[in-house]
């Protein structure tokens, strides 16, 4: 008999819904629970890499001889080798970004493989550097500029014998003359860095042929078969291992080529080697955030709708260029009439990676900021404009729903009480506050996620599942699911993940965890109870299809008298356990237990100092759907989570490079600023899950509420200053420098 | 870890003064009498060979969690290293060399210090405690408070944020909202958990 997979009711969930502990809270919170990092296997050594001192450069030598005679240096390992050519040429590595690792030493101490790296002599050539991303001249200027794509979108069509380009030149000219409220805009937001505190790393060690790797990864899954590859060994000869990771956010999705040589080291050296990065170069090598800049003409009509868009975006993606994507400009809104452009940059700094929500935050930040100045410009509520706009949006999320997210958002910031038009609040001395808004969308597909599943004659629940615990509380939800399925408590399911030897389940990135191992337990636990429904039923004399598992019992839903306790029931299943695999496939039509596509909505009020430039978080509210919510608690913590690396890169984080070396110069804790536990202000959640949405399914949650912030909170600035701090992060620099501008 | 360790070639010339010194200077008198004998720091000192880097291995003692432990120590270890690989206590994390993080808490006689900048020959002869010692069969109520505020995602910076917390009660066991959030600024949070570290606090507080 074919299953079909389905949640229980709200009323009828007894765990879904409910929030218990994370079931790994203590072992984080007493120091028991192990990193990567935490790895100490016996007769380990201890790597660390020499990162290039220089944005660009050629390496003309490597001479480790000193490094080699630390003592306690066992290794050194060069991985950017000069050397001579067939041709007799040399060939000189060339490398295009700092930090980039160019050797590794390996030692008995963390102290002396330090000690050996800074014995290294190292000969290199300086080459020409560009790290400038917000100077497009002077990119262009320097040949480093590619086309990042654009598209025109208008209503009336161009003639039969007209040129397309120069129609939309003129047709959008004319737009904006017909507008009875034109913005002219410049809005930017940095780079930052992902800023994992766990830093990228490994522990290898080698049984025979076999790699054993303790990676900090997000693809627990995924990377036995990339070390496999990239080692010339098969996948079956690689267990990847991680129980806990510091910290990911899009960032930890390989080994990458660091812990491939921490392989190698091992396998030449015959002991289990550590090779994390350094702080600093954690923060130049272990993942960055394409910076993002727009200048645009916007046009609207008397009402405040937005009738033309035109812009031109640029930023970069680091040593391999990149720009955001022009198809999230402008974010969700998208007027009848737009034209969008964009120019991607290539500068000598690491290459980026995903960061949550790839290029939804920069989107939302530089274009959701035009709406503002629309509503400035109009002296009129931002929260009108934004309302009437939802007319015309392209978004995974119906207008509608935006519009009641938007309803309780404002009751939750007190909205229409507090708000002023743009730079009228009354100061309090040299401080003014403000409100801004945002609106943010997102897919939060299911992940592929295969569960196998042990129902044991004794009762006790098992199950394994090659997927990890991000931080968002995996393990939870996967026991949460099923005690549901099997009505026992969620202590007494035995949950096994972060290890590539369990079923295959995808990488933890894109909000896509939630949903993949609710389908794969889900499933793997109806399967299961459909099994011991029949055994159950034989003894019971009663129909399989009429079986049930609630409060520890399992029996008929028509006759109470006729049921067994969870454990009588299992016993029924003779000396051998019960076993199941059940399997989710990324994108299956129609599942009834998750869905994608979700919205939401965050306001903040900020207090300025106008003579510091001190911008302060006094409340930030957040809306958010996501569906059927399994966990409120911890789906809170998300969002609370997110608002918070919002406030980051709204108000503190930036990379910084010298423009003549390419060095990123503030990349240690001390000076790449983060907020703090007392920069956050007031924050408010609320979980927006009417039967209309919890209906849909369960939906990813973990990139959604970290795209608006920035929006929102430089909204809110400008509404306190009647003036456009145009680039993100909003220092106190940038503040005071943009008021002067305007006086 | 550059500040700490970056230095070991330039050494005496870049740092101004010669680990010998700072040996006899102020951390002489604590270390001297908590080594197992003198004739090693003789022995620390005499492997010395004046290129700016010490190489003595000491065995010293360090009462960690109320247990005294027989440790090997170089002049240059910091009690961070000690304590995670040689004593496999590795609940207080390596995040950042200087205290910039606060991933790195620990009790040193009660106050709250930075096991990753303390070189280990200065917590001789002092009362260590780790985030070990607030778990295990007595959990404290701080990463008990932690746990049920769900005051922790990816984990990492969590453990120092605990023994900050509890250092931070220990002094003001009735602090006010405001004092928390002045007072807690020590540690970063890469994931977020600020809000529900405030709850926690309030859930011990109330407790
Ligand atoms: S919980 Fe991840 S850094 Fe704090």
């Amino acid at each position: 008999m074919a299953v079909e997979y389905s949640w229980p009711t709200k009323e009828e969930s007894k765990v879904i819904g409910t929030s218990p502990d994370r079931l790994d809270g203590t072992a984080k919170a007493t120091g028991a629970a192990k990193y990567t990092y935490d790895t100490n296997p016996p007769k380990l050594l201890i790597a660390r890499g020499l990162g290039c001192p220089h944005g660009h450069c050629r390496i003309l030598d490597i001479d480790t001889t000193a490094a080699e005679k630390v003592p306690g240096v066992v290794h050194v390992h060069v991985l950017q080798k000069p050397r001579v050519g067939d041709d007799g040429k040399p060939i000189q590595p060339e490398i295009e970004w700092e930090g980039e690792l160019l050797a590794v030493v390996s030692a008995e101490t963390e102290a002396a493989a330090a000690e050996g790296v800074a014995k290294i002599k190292l000969d290199f050539e300086p080459l020409d550097v560009f790290v400038d991303d917000e100077d497009l001249a002077g990119a262009e200027k320097a040949g480093r500029t590619s086309k990042g794509g654009g598209k025109v979108q208008l209503e009336n069509e161009p003639g039969e014998d007209d040129d397309e380009d120069e129609f939309a030149e003129k047709e959008i000219n004319r737009l904006l003359g017909d507008a009875k409220h034109v913005v002219e805009g410049y809005y930017g937001i940095r780079p930052i860095t992902h800023c994992c505190l766990e830093p990228h790393g490994s522990v290898c060690s080698w049984e025979g042929d076999k790699l054993s790797a303790h990676l900090s990864t997000q693809n627990v899954s995924g990377t036995d078969e990339q070390f496999a590859n990239a080692l010339k060994i098969a996948a079956g000869d690689v267990h990847v291992e991680c129980q806990y990771i510091g910290g990911g956010f899009g960032s930890k999705f390989a080994p990458d080529y660091w812990a491939i040589a921490a392989a190698e080291i091992s396998k030449a050296t015959g002991r289990p080697v550590k090779l994390m990065l350094t702080r600093d170069q954690e923060l130049k090598l272990g993942g960055n955030r394409p910076s993002g800049y727009l200048k645009v003409r916007l046009g609207a009509d008397a009402d405040g709708m937005v009738t033309v868009w035109d812009s031109q975006h640029w930023g970069t993606g680091g040593g391999r260029g990149g720009v955001v994507g022009h198809g999230v400009i402008p974010y969700i809104f998208r007027p009848k009439n737009y034209r969008r452009v964009a120019t991607a940059i290539k500068t000598n700094c690491a290459p980026a990676r995903a960061w949550r929500a790839p290029d939804h935050p920069q989107a939302c930040a530089i274009s959701q900021t035009a709406y503002d100045d629309l509503a400035a410009k109009m002296g009129v509520d931002s929260y009108d404009i934004f309302l009437k706009n939802l007319a015309n949006i392209d978004s995974n999320q119906k207008a509608e729903v935006y519009a009641a997210e938007m309803a309780i958002a404002a009751r939750l910031m007190d909205w229409k009480a507090k708000w002023h038009p743009h730079g009228k609040g009354k100061a309090q001395g040299s401080v003014v506050e403000g409100l801004g808004m945002a609106i943010h969308t997102w897919q939060g597909v299911a992940n592929n996620s295969n569960c196998m599943l042990r129902i044991h004659p004794d009762g006790s629940i098992e199950s394994f599942c090659g997927t990890q615990d991000l931080g968002t509380g995996t393990r939870t939800i996967c026991a949460m699911v099923l005690a549901e399925t099997f009505g026992v408590s969620i202590d007494s399911v035995k949950i096994n993940i972060g290890s590539s030897k369990y079923p295959e389940s995808g990488a933890s990135g894109g909000s896509t965890t939630v949903g993949a191992v609710s389908e794969s337990h889900r499933r793997a636990g109806q399967d299961a109870l459909a099994k011991l429904a029949e055994v159950v039923a034989a003894k019971l004399e009663v129909d399989a299809a009429s079986i049930v598992a609630k409060d520890g019992r399992v029996g008929s839903k028509d006759d109470t008298a006729k049921s067994l306790s969870w454990k009588e029931a299992c016993s029924l299943l003779g000396h051998k356990a019960l076993e199941v695999t059940a399997s989710y496939k990324r994108g299956a039509q129609g599942s009834p237990l998750s869905n994608a596509g979700v919205g939401g909505v965050q306001m903040a009020h900020v207090a300025v100092d106008r003579e510091t430039g001190v911008v302060r978080m006094k409340k930030f509210v957040a809306v958010q759907d996501m569906g059927l919510i399994i966990n409120p608690k911890l789906a809170e913590s998300q969002i609370l989570g997110a608002m918070i690396m919002g406030i980051a890169y709204a108000l503190f984080e930036e990379r910084i490079t010298d423009s003549k070396t390419g060095q990123f110069v503030n990349a240690e804790l001390s000076d790449y600023k983060l907020p703090r536990l007392g920069d956050i202000g007031e924050l408010v959640v609320e979980l927006y899950e009417p039967e209309s949405e919890r209906s849909r399914g369960v939906i990813g949650l973990g990139e959604p509420p970290v795209i608006s912030p920035g929006a929102a909170i430089s909204n809110a600035v400008c509404n306190a200053l009647g003036v456009r701090v145009p680039v993100l992060p909003l220092t106190p620099k940038r503040v005071v420098e943009a008021l002067a501008a305007k006086t | 870890m550059k500040r700490l360790t970056g230095d070991a070639s330039s050494g005496r010339a870049a740092s101004g003064f010669s680990r010998r010194e700072f040996l006899r200077g102020s951390g002489a008198a604590a270390a001297a009498t908590a080594l197992a004998g003198a004739s090693q720091v003789a022995a620390a000192e005499g492997d010395e060979r004046g290129d700016g880097v010490v190489r003595g291995k000491v065995t010293i003692v360090l009462d960690v969690n109320g247990a005294k432990h027989e440790v090997q120590a170089q002049p240059r270890t910091t009690l961070l290293d000690v304590l995670r690989n040689q004593l496999n206590l590795t609940g207080a994390k390596p995040v950042s060399a200087d205290p910039s993080s606060g991933a790195a808490t620990v009790l040193i006689d009660d106050k709250p210090a930075c096991a990753a900048s303390t070189l280990v020959l200065q917590a001789v002869g002092k009362k260590i405690r780790t985030v070990e010692s607030l778990g295990g069969a007595k959990l404290d109520a701080v990463p008990a408070a932690f746990t049920s505020a769900d005051a922790e995602q990816c984990g990492f910076c969590t453990p120092g944020f605990v023994v900050a917390v509890r250092a931070f009660l220990n002094e003001h066991p009735k602090a006010t909202d405001e004092q928390v959030r002045s007072g807690l600024n020590g540690n970063i949070c890469r994931c977020g958990t600020y809000a529900n570290i405030i709850r926690a606090i309030s859930i011990v507080r109330g407790g």
